[in-house]
């Protein structure tokens, strides 16, 4: 096992690197600069005086090799507005941004996975029928549009329900951002979990599993949820990652103080060090998770980790 | 005077005339929004111009001066005198011996010298440099030729005097949060970014960032009785729809609208009366590159003007979320020219324009724009037809907001479409199309003309304040008829104000930007 999981996490560095080589060449390159977000009538002698102090008269080779450097110390440099160390700026939104996540894929999880089994349980029946126009329903809804739908009915119209802001961080903050951000993946999981619980269910070892005698609880418990679980498994994985990219949209629209609001507002406001920051850290998170959901093939099925 | 031309829009009226009688009550929380953004920029406010920030700002800092919306002129603040002598150049301040910053530590001359040589550090471009700059010997700190600004001196711990290097009333220069007067001690120290502390009637409590800001009273504020209000919460909403529900839910004051929500609030009767508005001083505008050769013929120009449906735009674009430009000085100017006309909807005068500067079948160009719905791509896509008309083809160009600001200051586009800060101080607008300023400054068009800039410093230089005015309402003329842009509005800002949040000031230098000790929350308020 130890083994295994030091040959993924070494396979993780050239993602890594080329992550960073790639948001560094591309936001010097991209047009538009942070002296000219800051003020609409500087000196072009301040302008010159500012980007040398910064470095940023230097060649693009040589900016990368520097920042190449204290990235190895951990330094993820500093903003150019405010000299604040770019960690700290994260750092300030992390929890919220992994509670949000966490509590849309635990949202997606606890509802789309029964769906899914109970859909596949009884094909073709009402249940099916209605599990999977809620499933599509749910894939196809634009997060902006529900989130909107939320708030109207669970805040205007019910009074039940905070429409934006992070409160004291409470759950009753959380719960409509969590929604609107786990609808999606929820749905995914339901089709995903229907259509390997299908199949699951055809396979020779459940076709024997109940020639034996096995009661159709125990064959569903033991083989098929246990065979089932890779796929949504490998589905919740790849869905992190989309929900650290799509929680942008939440974000803002619930006024929820996450990465992803830093992440847009830094690109527009030619925040490059706080740009290249984030992405690095979404990318080391989805990259964490899918190393997790590894170690869980391997005690899921033991062959995989010989693999 | 500087006239504030401000439309209070149905009960809104009523509702501030009866909050001028009424006794304003102690305690309270004001819930506000800052709109502009998903998160605050930073916590120095010495480090960004954005109007989402000042919002917060308001409430923590001050400056030397104040935005006086009732008299639409800056006041002084910080300040209790201003002596002008040295044939006008010399201000002597006599500050307040009462101010105290949130440390508990009074405020004294060395910080106002601090504060201006730190805005004027040439390796971190501090938007308020363009305002410091005024001062003599400031522009040599800044490209590090001297350590101190020279034209500033401190004469005793509350006296200040300011040599500045033009004849300009130093309040419109000193009034905005950029040029707030921070401890020269503490903002030294980095902990201050996390902690900011200032003179203003609120003291900051708490930031989380891409939500809110929290700050409650500062009861060693200098205004006797002030603030009314406990605490200020600033929410960031960037989403409308979302300040919408907020807003008809009550879990906030106020709400800026845009025009789609303008139109909705209007026809809606239990929210017609939370509608103010106010005249900003914006102008919107198509510029010229006049190094592109149709574009330096002034009938190629004023042709653009004539063939631009410009009222349809407003009326049905816009949704009447804008007034009409007639020239460059908006109408909340001192030197607006009511006489003057705008140029009408007269295709045939174009296409005549357009023959006679020698293009009878019009000419191609690129038009740069941003995506911004007020002054952006919907717009050009709207004028594009009626160009089309008169045989002018534009191609878009689309870039985002930080490339357009960059575009315009280099002067690489054939043209573009923007909002520019056109007051309040009418002089210095103006001056923004003086041949002397140049075009990363705020002349964007590299507009040069002998005439205007005789005006312009002849008004310079005149003290007459009635005399300035003549003479600033012919240099606007002037402009108008150089027509060296697309004249196309001037913002007409809209807020949604809930009944128990009373006296909101109808500012038209940014209607977010409140005077926040004058604000306060009757009983009615929902929030504790």
């Amino acid at each position: 096992m130890l083994s295994f999981l030091i040959r993924r996490i070494l396979q993780t560095i050239p993602t890594v690197l080329a992550v960073v080589l790639l948001v560094f060449v591309l936001f010097s390159v991209v047009p538009g600069s942070i002296v000219s977000t800051m003020s609409d009538d500087s000196d072009p002698q301040v302008e010159l005086r500012m980007k040398k102090q910064l470095g940023l008269d230097q060649p693009v080779y040589m900016r990368f090799g520097v920042y190449v450097a204290r990235l190895a110390t951990g330094d993820l440099g500093a903003s150019f507005r405010t000299r604040e160390p770019v960690t700290t700026m994260i750092a300030k939104r992390a929890w919220p941004t992994l509670q949000l996540i966490f509590a849309s894929m635990a949202f997606a999880v606890l509802l789309g996975v029964p769906l899914g089994f109970i859909a596949a349980l009884r094909p073709g029946s009402l249940v099916d029928t209605v599990s999977m126009v809620l499933a599509v329903s749910g894939l196809s809804l634009a997060k902006f549009w529900l989130g909107l739908l939320l708030m109207y009915l669970f805040a205007l119209r019910l009074g039940w329900l905070p429409s934006f802001g992070y409160g004291d961080g409470s759950l009753k903050y959380l719960i409509l951002p969590a929604v609107t951000l786990g609808v999606s993946p929820m749905a995914l999981l339901a089709r995903t979990t229907r259509a390997a619980v299908l199949e699951i269910m055809t396979a020779d070892f459940v076709r024997t599993a109940r020639s034996k005698g096995m009661s159709e609880t125990r064959v569903v418990k033991w083989h098929v949820m246990r065979n089932a679980l890779v796929l949504i498994l490998t589905t919740m994985g790849l869905q992190f990652g989309a929900l650290m990219g799509q929680a942008v949209v939440v974000e803002k629209l619930f006024s929820w103080p996450g990465i992803g609001s830093l992440l847009v507002d830094s690109v527009l406001q030619r925040g490059i060090p706080a740009v290249q920051g984030s992405i690095l850290v979404v990318v080391l998170f989805f990259l964490a998770i899918n190393l997790l959901i590894d170690v869980l093939y391997g005690v899921i099925d033991p062959r995989i980790r010989y693999a | 005077m500087f006239r504030t031309i401000a439309i209070v829009a149905g009960l809104g009226l009523a509702l501030t005339a009866t909050a001028e009688a009424q006794t304003p009550r102690k305690g309270g929380t004001i819930r506000m929004t800052a709109p502009y953004g998903s998160s605050f920029t930073s916590l120095d406010i010495h480090t960004t111009q954005r109007a989402q920030d000042e919002i917060y700002a308001k409430a923590l800092h001050r400056s030397l001066y104040i935005w006086n919306s009732a008299e639409g002129k800056p006041v002084l603040e910080l300040a209790k005198e201003d002596v002008v002598s040295g044939g006008g150049l010399v201000h002597t301040f006599k500050l307040r011996d009462d101010a105290y910053f949130h440390n508990g530590r009074k405020m004294t001359a060395d910080d106002v010298v601090w504060s201006y040589n730190r805005i004027m550090d040439g390796t971190k471009a501090y938007p308020g440099a363009r305002y410091v700059r005024v001062i003599e010997g400031a522009a040599a700190v800044e490209k590090g030729q001297a350590k101190e600004i020279s034209g500033l001196k401190k004469i005793d711990d509350f006296t200040i005097e300011m040599k500045l290097t033009e004849k300009v009333d130093p309040g419109f220069y000193f009034f905005t949060a950029l040029t707030s007067i921070y401890p020269a001690d503490e903002a030294a120290k980095e902990s201050f970014i996390q902690k900011p502390i200032g003179l203003g009637p609120f003291k900051f409590v708490e930031h989380v960032p891409g939500s809110r800001i929290v700050l409650e009273r500062w009861d060693r504020f200098y205004k006797p009785g002030k603030p009314y209000a406990d605490k200020v919460i600033v929410s960031i909403m960037a989403e409308a729809a979302a300040r919408d529900v907020a807003f008809r839910n009550k879990e906030i004051d106020t709400s800026v609208l845009g025009p789609a929500q303008y139109v909705a609030y209007q026809s809606d009767a239990a929210l017609k009366g939370t509608i103010v508005e106010v005249a900003e001083v914006f102008t919107r505008y198509m510029g010229m590159n006049p190094s592109f050769k149709p574009f330096a013929d002034k009938r190629v120009r004023q042709a653009i003007n004539y063939a631009i449906d410009t009222d349809l735009i407003i009326n049905k674009l816009v949704k009447g979320k804008a007034y009409r430009a007639t020239s460059w000085l908006p109408l909340t100017s001192p030197a607006y020219d009511k006489a003057m006309k705008p140029y009408p909807y007269d295709p045939a005068k174009a296409k005549q324009l357009l023959s006679e500067a020698g293009y009878p079948n019009g000419f191609e160009f690129e038009w740069t724009t941003s995506q911004n719905e007020s002054w952006g791509l919907p717009i050009v896509t709207a004028v594009i037809p009626m160009l089309d008309k008169v045989g002018i083809k534009a191609k878009v160009k689309q870039v985002e907001t930080a490339v357009l600001a960059e575009v315009v200051r280099t002067g690489d586009y054939q043209a573009f479409i923007y909002s520019q800060q056109s007051g309040p101080d009418p002089l210095a607008a103006l001056k923004c199309f003086h041949s002397s300023t140049p075009q990363p400054a705020c002349n964007y068009m590299n507009y040069k003309n002998a005439d205007f800039d005789k005006i312009i410093d002849e008004a310079g230089q005149v003290d007459d304040p009635a005399k300035r005015t003549q003479l600033l309402q012919k240099a606007n003329a002037l402009l108008d008829d150089e027509a060296p842009v697309w004249f196309f509005n001037y913002n007409k800002a809209v807020m949604a104000v809930q009944p128990w949040l009373k006296g909101v000031q109808l500012n038209a230098t940014e209607l977010t930007h409140q005077n926040v000790e004058d604000l306060w929350v009757d009983e009615t308020s929902p929030a504790k």
